[in-house]
């Protein structure tokens, strides 16, 4: 009989791609379940069409490319592109918004640069950049969560408000967020925290009395304190698991740490403390889920504390100076940009190579 | 200066794996041995380096530790009669080896006496001369049984006076326990043999180093070395963490002195030198008793095999043999691996032989070792770097590999891959990791001889160009003397007054036009010779003109002359006609008259 000739080595860790994209979609189910209770059905249309959109998209691309696109379909990272361009978006955001979005990330962003592994920037935030920039209007226009206004927009006018702009009773975004706050806030829905202390600062206020606003509560902004505590234990599933290293989440949380505190005690009056830059906005979806993806980040143990301390500066720097109220996608982006070199000036010693004796 | 206690502080290596060990399927039992097989196939080539030169035929009785080759020309080792029999033919066959190539093999009929050769011992190290130690140890053929086979002698010879022998019990490879067995049930021979090697290379200290998932070894070894009363502080066991690859020789000198052997030098550089335990035994039995090395321990494993265990395996015994005494039973796309699931190599052919670096005989079940599934892409993940025990970037190597950019790879140190398989053991896209680096290593390695190749071809042209310049000057230069030498020689006849031949000949001619200028007047008075010569040329034009109708006239001729031959021959005829007739006229004239007359 002939035997079955093979390379070694034969035996192999049943860890595969595919699995490991799942356990990143299971990691984040605490977190999507967070953002359903405090603003709604929303981000469950939005999930629903990202992943509808990038399928398609991927297949498409996979077969224009000559690749088998049920294979390729197979490694679930379609999947958790849209999973993160979707959990990033407002959840009332029309339709086309998202849709735009991943096709931008699945055609563009990932399958113009090569596919799978070949991409240099995060594909879920570069669309993300892409929507800001251009629908700022509609990338802004966060619900105020549920602990506030009490009630939250069923499920049949989430869809309706998704893919038609009004409910059943004609109201827009605007004017059912308004309906719903009871007025609390200006006619314009001032949507996160961190967009409110933004705005507050520019219109003269101090911290503190931006602070005291509803919005916010003891410990920081109502609901997305919550959010990111339910991102934070997936991201915690994920390093217990194994599917991400240390290195990342605890670089770019430390870095923000770090600064916030500096910044804090330099100017209590203007720049916001510790508490608010890591319970706000995508700090914790940063730091476990979109900073860790493999491919656009460095390599080595070393690389990573490098490309993570970068991320954190970064959300801090633009979060406190720039023009935009969160940061996550502008720095990730920027560090992606720096991985070549950092790559390449963070290559660990090999054996044998530091020459004779110690 | 290296000095290790048994308390001193363990290192680690970076990276490492722990793949499902597997031990207890073949540990559990002790060391049988076979049934002969009928047949024996004697690789001539058993160790790193090349094969010894025949000295036995076919047809020649041999008797078991007789040497068959002699050391040839790389001075390498002997492969001797692993028991008696007699020598049927010497031909080519599979042999044991990634390849799968055939290579010159004896193949030995066994007898069924095992009828040994003489043994000689060495009975005392001291009486007998260094460099004899190391020949018979050269001569019993003994080579590295941990893997690579390399000749004990020479790696001996090359680490003299050093400071640390380190004799490797670890075996981190999963699946494999034939050290674990060799230590559990000759610990004592083993400790006599490292004392022995420590004898020979003066080392100042020795460890016996075991990983700590083989506790009845670590006791057998311990229990050896109090009942000897042989523990001192130069000699001693330390056990080391279970991970693989600790029992590779670069990542065990490391984990035990924290030390890296600099990339192109060898441990002895660094005053180290590690032996297998298994080489350690075999040292023993050739200097003791005398014994060359014609039989091993072999790990017979995997859950194809209904008995799986370890046997003491004559050299040159068909894996077949071997297997089907274990209950081998093959399944579809059934992989006979030589080696561990992490570094072995699968054979095609179960007639290979085991040889001296054969340590198991793996037969997998394909849910036990599943078989290789559908590359995907990378996707950087970096669980391969984290498990490198060379600090290398095996994500980066295997994009270098697969762009073929041999600078890269260079740069990223592919020499210092010890191909330890980590990499590809852990990576989720299922990339054989390992198999693109040695495609890597051949491709630089055959672009090397290459380049020399080229190197020397541009040498010999570069030597030829400058022959050819060299002997153009030559040549010119010669050419140079002799015009010189001739310049020289007129000047000297100028010199002398003799006369210049040109000269000569100018003034020759001078003369004779002056005789012609002188003779002029006269011709001039009478036109004769002037008339003679027109008359001359008119004649000559003449002839000319002749032979040129002549030369015209020729063919014609021909023609003419056949019409003639016809005409002649017509008018012949005609005459002969005229002849006839004539004839008849005549006679019938005649008639008339003789009938006018009667």
């Amino acid at each position: 009989m002939s035997f079955f000739i093979a390379s070694s080595p034969h035996s192999h860790q049943k860890r595969t791609t595919s699995r490991l994209m799942q356990l990143v979609l299971l990691a984040m189910v605490p977190g999507v379940l967070a953002q359903f209770y405090f603003f709604g059905w929303g981000i469950v249309w939005q999930l629903l069409i990202a992943a509808i959109t990038a399928v398609s998209a991927e297949a498409l691309c996979l077969a224009a490319r000559e690749r088998s696109p049920l294979r390729g379909l197979q490694d679930y990272s379609a999947l958790v592109t849209a999973a993160l361009l979707a959990v990033s978006i407002p959840p009332l955001a029309p339709w086309w918004v998202i849709v735009i979005g991943t096709l931008f990330a699945i055609v563009v962003v990932k399958h113009l640069f090569g596919g799978i592994g070949h991409n240099i920037f995060n594909p879920a935030m570069a669309a993300y950049v892409l929507l800001l920039v251009s629908f700022p209007v509609q990338m802004t226009s966060w619900l105020p969560p549920v602990t506030l206004s009490g009630d939250t927009v069923g499920w049949w006018d989430s869809l309706r408000l998704i893919l038609m702009q009004f409910t059943s009773a004609g109201y827009s975004v605007d004017q059912v967020s308004a309906v719903e706050t009871g007025q609390l806030f200006d006619a314009v829905v001032m949507a996160t925290p961190l967009d409110q202390i933004k705005t507050d600062l520019a219109q003269g206020m101090t911290l503190s009395e931006s602070l005291n606003k509803p919005i916010f509560g003891a410990f920081a902004g109502h609901g997305w304190l919550w959010v990111n505590v339910a991102y934070l234990f997936g991201g915690l599933l994920l390093l217990q698991q194994r599917v991400i290293q240390w290195h990342i989440p605890a670089a770019l949380l430390g870095s923000l740490a770090v600064a916030a505190i500096i910044g804090s005690i330099a100017a209590p009056d203007y720049l916001p403390g510790l508490n608010i830059h890591l319970f706000s906005g995508g700090t914790m979806l940063a730091a476990f889920f979109i900073a860790t993806d493999p491919v656009s980040a460095a390599t080595s143990n070393r690389g990573k504390l490098l490309y993570a301390t970068l991320i954190g500066v970064l959300i801090y720097v633009i979060r406190s100076f720039g023009g935009y109220p969160d940061a996550v996608a502008f720095a990730v982006l920027l560090a992606n940009l720096c991985v070549p070199v950092i790559d390449q000036y963070t290559r660990p010693q090999a054996y044998g190579q530091a020459g004779g004796r110690r | 200066m290296i000095e290790i206690t048994t308390t001193s502080p363990l290192h680690h290596f970076p990276g490492g794996i722990h793949p499902p060990e597997q031990k207890a399927l073949a540990n559990q039992t002790p060391i049988q041995r076979l049934p002969l097989a009928p047949m024996l196939y004697i690789p001539l080539r058993q160790h790193a380096g090349l094969a010894g030169d025949l000295c036995v035929e076919v047809g020649e009785q041999v008797l078991k530790g007789q040497a068959l080759t002699r050391p040839g020309v790389d001075n390498g080792l002997p492969v001797h009669a692993s028991t008696s029999g007699t020598i049927v033919a010497i031909q080519d066959h599979p042999l044991n080896h990634p390849s799968g190539l055939s290579g010159p093999t004896l193949y030995l009929q066994p007898d069924g006496k095992d009828q040994w050769l003489e043994h000689q011992p060495i009975a005392d190290l001291s009486r007998v001369s260094h460099r004899d130690i190391l020949v018979h140890l050269q001569m019993m053929g003994i080579a590295g049984l941990g893997g690579a086979g390399f000749p004990t002698a020479r790696k001996v010879a090359g680490a003299q006076g050093i400071d640390l022998l380190i004799v490797n019990g670890v075996e981190c490879e999963p699946y494999i326990v034939a050290d674990d067995r060799l230590m559990r049930e000759h610990a004592a021979e083993i400790i006599r043999g490292s004392r022995l090697l420590q004898t020979i290379t003066a080392a100042k200290q020795v460890v016996i180093a075991v990983e700590d998932n083989k506790p009845e070894a670590i006791a057998a070894i311990e229990a050896a070395l109090n009942e000897g009363n042989t523990s001192d502080s130069n000699l001693m066991l330390r056990v080391i963490p279970t991970r693989y690859p600790s029992g590779g020789e670069k990542q065990l000198i490391q984990v035990l002195t924290g030390q890296q052997v600099p990339a192109n030098q060898l441990p002895a550089d660094i005053g180290i030198l590690v032996q297998n335990v298994g080489t350690a035994y075999a040292v023993a039995r050739a200097i003791d008793h005398g014994e060359p090395l014609v039989e091993r321990v072999v790990t017979i494993t995997g859950q194809a095999l209904t008995q799986p265990g370890t046997a003491w395996v004559p050299l040159g015994t068909p894996i077949e043999h071997v297997l089907n005494a274990s209950g081998f039973q093959p399944s579809k796309k059934q992989r006979v691996i030589i080696g561990g699931p992490m570094m072995g190599y699968t054979v095609a052919s179960l007639q290979v032989p085991v040889i001296k670096t054969t340590n198991c005989i793996l037969a997998p079940t394909s849910t036990e070792l599943a078989p290789p599934e559908h590359e995907m892409a990378c996707i950087r993940c970096g669980a391969c770097e984290q498990v490198c025990p060379a600090s290398l970037l095996p994500q980066q190597l295997q994009w270098l590999a697969k762009a073929k950019d041999y600078d890269g790879l260079k740069q990223h140190h592919l020499a210092d891959c010890i191909e330890c398989g980590a990499c590809a053991y852990v990576c989720p896209s299922e990339i054989p990791l390992v198999q693109y680096y040695r495609q890597a290593k051949a491709e630089i390695r055959e672009q090397l001889i290459e380049q020399q190749k080229s190197e020397i071809a541009r040498q010999r042209f570069e030597a030829r160009q400058a022959r050819l310049e060299r002997e153009k000057e030559e040549r010119l230069e010669k050419h140079r003397k002799a015009a010189e030498a001739r310049k020289a020689a007129q000047a000297a006849r100028a010199d002398s007054g003799e006369d210049d031949p040109v000269k000569a000949a100018l003034a020759r001619v001078k003369a004779k036009k002056a005789a012609q200028q002188a003779a002029e007047p006269a011709s001039e008075s009478t036109d004769a010779p002037v008339d003679d010569k027109k008359a001359q040329v008119a004649a000559a034009v003449a002839r000319a003109k002749a032979r040129k109708a002549e030369r015209e006239a020729a063919p014609a001729q021909a023609d003419d002359d056949k019409k003639a031959q016809v005409a002649a021959a017509v008018a012949r005829a005609k005459a002969r006609k005229a002849e006839r007739e004539q004839a008849e006229q005549a006679a019938a004239k005649q008639e008339q008259k003789d009938g006018e007359q009667s």
